[in-house]
């Protein structure tokens, strides 16, 4: 018994399991219907819902940003790119005649999801074909980008009225939010592809030791431009929800930090920084970790002016709980106090 | 003796530079306005009230022909200060910014005027105790704006016996709008003590950030009567959120924001949004006729309000084709 709470303490997604759950603690208790989930119109209605409705789009990009994490990379251009996919789809629906048809947000859609294919690809080829350190080559998308995106919106909010549109950002499906059956979707395609063939041994080999993976027979180049590509085909997806959710592209704020989100939420998931080993189950539950901190906010009423350090001090938090240092330390404790327990017991 | 001629030679170059700094625009007299240069560092296009305050001064200095040096801040005041900053450096006549924030500016500001640029603020104020660090200060009273929201909602609910429970919906934290507002709906709501702020959450001024809060305020408080927004985008987010939990915007839960811009005067004229406080985005032509009061030697007044009104849904209706954001 004793060796199976040990096994599961030792475990990278203990503490962030029990964040979770402590977060859905002081929910509760703050409002005591948080759990509650209901049929209103025909679909779920509650709480659990919003969150994962709306950590969908940091889900499905942070399940891109493992990949990318784990090959030792970062992207942090995933904001940018869902930014412009959400300016390129919404110009588009503007400039047709009939903005409500399917055949349009279709066509929008395909165009926007193909430019961020470009986009990932020029990640790609500036990491591992121009060995620029990732955090430099995407940061030129992250800056340039943003500015793409005020171009094609001509700096304004674009406000569409496409019902098709919208549906992907506040549709249901059988009563399940679409934006939670894309993600989903992603996740579950991310997990059978890497999981299910030798790719994610690929990638965290190339993370591990990219010059003895290349010595064994890896092609790190066109693993490295595949991943980022499959990075920011998920941005623009995630662009899609969050512009859809509200019907307009809005250049400067669509995914503004979510790049940061989405890198939190893999390192909570226990994802390395410094590749190698990933953990898609891990990712999922730091997104949940993240939208259900904010939720958490809005609930308890934290006054906007604490919210920062409230964030601040539960994601501090987590890293403390994790870190190897924290555990060794922990295990110290306990040992000693054990030791101390058995000495009692020796002088009674 | 190298030493003393060392500091002597340093003593020199200060009051030369001082000499240079001190040639401002009003000292040599007015300019031709075609060799006016101004700069604009605009808090970015966080929303419709925005780019549209943006497009009105952009047109106005270019029917005037006066230069106009124009930046974009996103919402972030150091890369306000950066572009105030090179401004300086640029020597332009003068400088006009809607500061992101209230608070900071002491430092940046104190570089202008000793550049002798004298800066002008347009929409939102700073809060420095040295008035001096600015000529002029052109905008809205935001405390009247959320005055106005406040009478609406008292008039309203004037017969209310029981309690009224109100959401409210802040701008971004520590924003003047968002401050005032606030400060200004309370003080008038505090009339009637049925009326109770249930939560209130900041929405970034954004649609997105106002839908989020909403839904999650919706659920911890399903009986709330009244959603009060700090500007029309938030509102907008509102109704999504309120639509999706099945309800009736502007029926089953009223709404009241501030800014009046068109997708706002539109979910007003469509019955969504019960009452909307102008709030003019519209300051190009009076900047330009500071910008040449400045020009000319004169001191333009400390404190200078745009003219504004309010709209129910009728005034919406006849309001919206003639509408110009």
């Amino acid at each position: 018994m004793s060796a199976v709470i040990a096994r599961l303490v030792a475990s990278r997604l203990f503490w962030p399991v029990v964040m979770l759950l402590a977060l859905f603690a002081i929910n509760l208790i703050a409002f005591p219907g948080f759990f509650a989930v209901t049929v209103r119109d025909g679909h779920l209605f509650g709480s659990l819902i919003d969150i994962l409705r709306n950590g969908a789009p940091t889900l499905i990009i942070a399940v891109g940003m493992t990949l990318v994490i784990a090959t030792r990379g970062i992207d942090l251009s995933v904001g940018a790119v869902a930014a412009i996919s959400g300016a390129v789809a919404c110009s588009i629906i503007l400039g047709s005649p009939e903005p409500g048809s399917l055949a349009t947000v279709a066509v929008a859609v395909t165009v926007a999801l193909l430019i961020s294919l470009v986009l990932g690809v020029w990640n790609g080829f500036l990491v591992a074909v121009l060995g620029i350190q990732p955090i430099i080559a995407t940061l030129i998308l992250m800056t340039a980008g943003r500015g793409v995106a005020m171009l094609i919106t001509e700096g304004q909010i674009l406000t569409v009225n496409s019902p098709p549109f919208k549906f992907l950002g506040s549709g249901f499906w059988f009563g399940i939010p679409i934006a939670v059956i894309v993600a989903a979707v992603v996740f579950g395609a991310a997990a059978l592809i890497t999981r299910r063939t030798a790719l994610g041994m690929f990638i965290e080999s190339v993370g591990i030791n990219p010059e003895a993976s290349r010595q064994a027979g890896v092609r790190a180049r066109g693993l490295l431009i595949a991943v980022y590509t499959f990075c920011a085909f998920c941005a623009a997806i995630a662009g899609l929800i969050l512009t859809a959710n509200t019907a307009a592209a809005d250049a400067n704020n669509t995914g503004l930090f979510i790049e940061l989100d989405a890198i939190l939420a893999v390192v909570i998931g226990g994802t390395s920084l410094a590749g190698g080993r990933y953990s898609l189950v891990g990712t999922l539950v730091g997104a949940l970790v993240i939208q259900t901190l904010v939720t958490t906010v809005y609930t308890v009423g934290i006054p906007p002016i604490a919210t920062m350090v409230f964030k601040a001090a539960v994601v501090t938090i987590v890293c403390l709980l994790q870190s190897p240092t924290t555990a060794e330390a922990l295990r110290d404790f306990r040992r000693r106090l054990g030791l101390r327990a058995g000495k009692g017991v020796v002088a009674s | 003796m190298k030493k003393l001629i060392g500091i002597a030679a340093a003593g020199a170059m200060l009051v030369a530079l001082a000499g240079c700094s001190g040639t401002s625009a009003a000292s040599d007299g007015p300019k031709p306005l075609d060799e006016l240069v101004v700069g604009f560092a605009q808090v970015g296009a966080e929303s419709g009230w925005r780019t549209a305050n943006t497009k009105d001064i952009q047109a106005a200095f270019e029917d005037a022909g006066i230069e106009l040096k124009f930046s974009d801040a996103q919402q972030k005041q150091e890369n306000q200060i950066k572009a105030i900053r090179s401004y300086i450096q640029q020597q332009v006549d003068v400088i006009a910014f809607s500061p992101v924030v209230e608070t900071g500016w002491d430092a940046v500001l104190n570089e202008a005027k000793a550049a002798g640029i004298p800066v002008v603020l347009t929409d939102r104020a700073v809060d420095s105790a040295d008035d001096s660090l600015y000529v002029s200060f052109l905008g809205s009273d935001f405390i009247e704006e959320g005055k106005k929201a406040g009478q609406w909602v008292l008039d309203e609910y004037a017969d209310a016996t029981e309690p009224v429970k109100i959401i409210q919906l802040e701008g971004t934290t520590g924003a003047a709008p968002a401050i005032d507002r606030a400060e200004g709906f309370a003080d008038v709501i505090s009339e009637n003590p049925n009326l109770e702020v249930v939560a209130s959450q900041t929405g970034d001024f954004t649609r997105a950030g106002g839908k989020q809060v909403t839904e999650a305020l919706l659920k911890s408080n399903p009986d709330v009567d009244l959603i009060y927004a700090h500007n029309d985008d938030m509102g907008l987010g509102a109704i999504e959120a309120i639509e999706a939990a099945g309800l009736v915007p502007g029926k089953d839960i009223k709404i009241v924001t501030v800014d009046a811009v068109h997708d706002g005067m539109q979910a007003l004229a469509d019955g969504k949004i019960n009452f909307i406080v102008e709030c003019s985005p519209l300051l190009g032509k009076q900047l330009i006729d500071i910008v040449k009061q400045i020009n000319d030697g004169e001191t333009p007044e400390k404190r200078i309000i745009t003219d504004e009104t309010t709209f129910t849904q009728e005034q919406a209706i006849e309001a919206l084709p003639t509408r110009q954001y």
